[in-house]
């Protein structure tokens, strides 16, 4: 049975730290980036297990401003 | 040549022949007296049949003037009509409709105010509608009609002027000329327009955006004052191209006359008869009318005035018009007002009295 | 490493192509910003992008016309309905909708609204109804609950002082122009799905002139609400889907 990967791109400068992705990640592999703030001044999050990223989308459905980029395959 | 069909008919009626015959698009309102024929015509002329053009009675004026902003930011030729307090309804809508460069047509039959006031005729919005008469920096050009063949042919002129300026226009008439009956002739029939010409003709529309272009936004908001000003800028410059290319006026009898009368709409109808009683009595009388009452003809009667005993400014309001004449001509000769208020419309003989008592009698 | 993947043909989700890269001004969190997703979805799946002219509403969503690219008209308070009857009127083979918060539709604006539904304009309404007015500051809205704090009501809203919540969604259902008339929430990913469905059906139903439809979207407004996005969808959960059940009220379309 194949394993499915995913992977995230989030457009920091975009991100507003609402963490409303970090909460509907099932795989828990998004948070807020430590201190670090974007171009206007909002913490931003960050993929910090990007190798357990299922690709379900769901980060970026719940993203109210569109930062979210994902990508799934299927792996043989 | 095409036949001309001259008809007998009421101003309000002649209106609303005028909208179909001139290729408007829709007609927005809600019935007030005394211009409600307007609407009721239409519904029975059911133009919907014939040149497609829409008619709805809306549920307020203030949802009649947005249906006008929505359509003509849709690049549509579009017209509403009402009485004072239903116009008093309509600021908003208007001021928003100049901030966003919406064109669009406003038909005033005025009665006599303030609040709910009269249902007969009256002159006392003049105010209102040259000077905006809603929020901000704004002006909508103002036609004054003196007859039902006015009322009929101002319609036309009001939606080249609103689209050549991407402004409102009102049509400033009261209860007299809406009601009254007289011969016209009606405009010549003009198709309404095509999708590809309002595509070709207003860029600006927002009827949907091709991938050719950027959106077309229809707003009066800009939270930057630097670009508010801007902006403010250039309705001022739109504002001064129309002070100094679309004044009109009709002077009557003026080269010998000694004393002028200035009235416009009804009151100058009126002043004609004045007239041809003060000349029988002796007395040189001339009547200089503003067809636009914004922008003002002000130039034309510094030009017509100059050199004579005095004027007359006879309204039907207390006082209105007056200060756009002294504005004007400033202090350079006697200026006198003559109005009746409430509803109240003036006899030709109060008006030459006026003119004996409040400027022969006081050389 | 996973990150290998990143290519086109493994995309499964980005935002929508009509949705700009303008930066938007919500809040962080606010749920405007799904709903603007959502609008945009459905407008690309009915291929009607060069077709559509929003009417967007004063309010949170007045600059609504800055994120997506179509054509747009900005009405004045509460005259969305207005502007957009004038608009559909006369270009009856274009999708034009409005998108107005609760202040907009519920109170300044009710007349119009009312008006606009019970004509039957082919017009899809969608109303964001956060409970409290955003843009000026947290102030008390028609929808805000009984007991909840606002600028204005700082104690909390008491009937006796301050009226009732008005149910604008009940009231559209029991119009006879109104032809589909539904309750979402867009806090989670189920959620987010059905409201898309709703949306797409009021906007199907608007060019097959079916009538009018209502969407409203029971949102959060964490700012206003003075708590986290997180806190701000809980609070939704337990306190606003009592007053404003979620579900269709509503749906004579067979869409």
């Amino acid at each position: 049975m194949g394993k499915i990967l995913g992977a995230v791109v989030i457009n920091e400068d975009r991100c507003k730290g609402c963490a409303l992705c970090v909460d509907a990640c099932p795989k828990d592999v998004l948070a807020l980036a430590g201190r670090k703030v974007n171009v206007h001044g909002y913490p931003y999050v960050e993929a910090i297990k990007a190798d357990d990223c299922i690709g379900c989308a769901s980060c970026g459905i719940v993203c109210p401003d569109g930062c979210i980029t994902v990508y799934r395959k299927k792996k043989d | 040549m095409e036949k001309k069909e001259v008809t007998l008919m009421k101003g309000n009626e002649a209106v609303a022949h005028a909208m179909i015959r001139c290729g408007a698009d829709a007609f927005f309102g809600y019935p007030i007296t005394p211009q409600s024929e307007i609407i009721e015509t239409l519904a029975l002329l059911k133009p919907w049949e014939t040149t497609g053009m829409v008619v709805l009675q809306a549920e307020s004026e203030v949802a009649s003037i947005n249906m006008v902003y929505g359509g003509g930011g849709a690049g549509k030729r579009v017209i509403t009509t009402s009485s004072s307090p239903g116009v008093a309804l309509m600021q908003e809508g208007i001021s928003y409709m100049a901030g966003a460069e919406i064109p669009g047509v406003i038909v005033n039959v005025q009665r006599g105010g303030p609040g709910l006031g009269t249902i007969q005729p009256s002159q006392s919005d003049y105010m209102q509608a040259t000077r905006g008469g809603g929020n901000g920096d704004y002006n909508v050009i103002v036609l004054a009609p003196a007859s039902v063949q006015e009322m009929a042919d101002f319609v036309d002129l009001s939606f080249e002027l609103a689209f050549k300026y991407r402004n409102p226009v009102m049509i400033l008439s009261d209860g007299v000329i809406g009601q009254m009956m007289e011969k016209v002739v009606l405009p010549p029939i003009k198709p309404r327009r095509t999708e590809e010409q309002i595509a070709k003709e207003c860029p600006w529309a927002t009827i949907g955006r091709p991938s050719s272009r950027e959106p077309n936004i229809m707003t009066s908001l800009e939270l930057k004052p630097e670009v508010m000003e801007e902006i403010n800028i250039h309705l001022q410059e739109k504002y001064q191209l129309a002070k100094d290319t679309e004044t009109r006026c009709e002077i009557t009898d003026c080269d010998d006359a000694d004393y002028v009368i200035v009235a416009f709409g009804s009151a100058a109808r009126i002043t004609e008869k004045s007239m041809e009683i003060a000349r029988k009595r002796g007395i040189k009388v001339g009547l200089f009318r503003p067809i636009t009452l914004w922008p003002f003809p002000e130039k034309e009667l510094r030009k017509t005035v100059a050199g004579k005993k005095g004027i007359l400014v006879a309204e039907i309001n207390a006082g209105q018009m007056i200060e756009d004449v002294k504005l004007a001509i400033g202090n350079s000769l006697p200026t006198a007002h003559f109005g009746r208020l409430g509803g109240i419309v003036p006899d030709p003989e109060e008006i030459v009295n006026a003119l004996k008592t409040k400027l022969i009698d006081n050389e | 490493m996973n990150n290998d993947i990143i290519s086109p043909e493994n995309l499964v989700y980005k935002k929508p192509e009509l949705m700009n890269d303008t930066a938007m001004h919500y809040c962080a969190g606010c749920s405007h910003g799904v709903v603007h997703k959502l609008v945009a979805e459905v407008i690309e799946e009915m291929g009607m992008q060069n077709k559509t002219i929003g009417v967007s509403p004063v309010g949170c969503a007045v600059f609504a016309y800055r994120y997506l690219d179509i054509d747009w008209q900005e009405a004045p308070h509460g005259r969305a309905p207005a502007v957009a009857t004038g608009i559909k009127r006369l270009w009856p083979d274009r999708l034009v909708f409005t998108y107005q918060g609760d202040g907009d539709l519920a109170c300044i604006g009710t007349c119009e609204t009312i008006h606009a539904l019970n004509r039957g304009e082919n017009i899809p309404i969608i109303f964001i109804n956060n409970a409290i007015y955003g843009m000026t500051g947290g102030q008390m809205a028609p929808t805000t609950l009984i007991g909840q704090k606002t600028a204005t009501c700082p104690y909390g809203r008491e009937p006796e002082l301050h009226g009732y919540p008005l149910n604008m969604t009940e009231l559209a259902s029991h119009l006879t122009g109104t032809c589909f008339v539904t309750r979402q929430s867009v806090e989670n990913v189920a959620s987010i799905r059905k409201a898309k469905a709703a949306i797409r059906k009021a906007f199907d139903a608007s060019m097959k002139g079916l009538g009018s439809s209502l969407v409203e979207i029971v949102s959060t407004c964490n700012s206003g609400w003075k708590l986290s996005p997180k806190q701000a969808n809980d609070w939704m959960e337990e306190h606003m889907f009592k007053e404003y059940p979620k579900g269709d009220l509503k749906d004579t379309t067979n869409l």
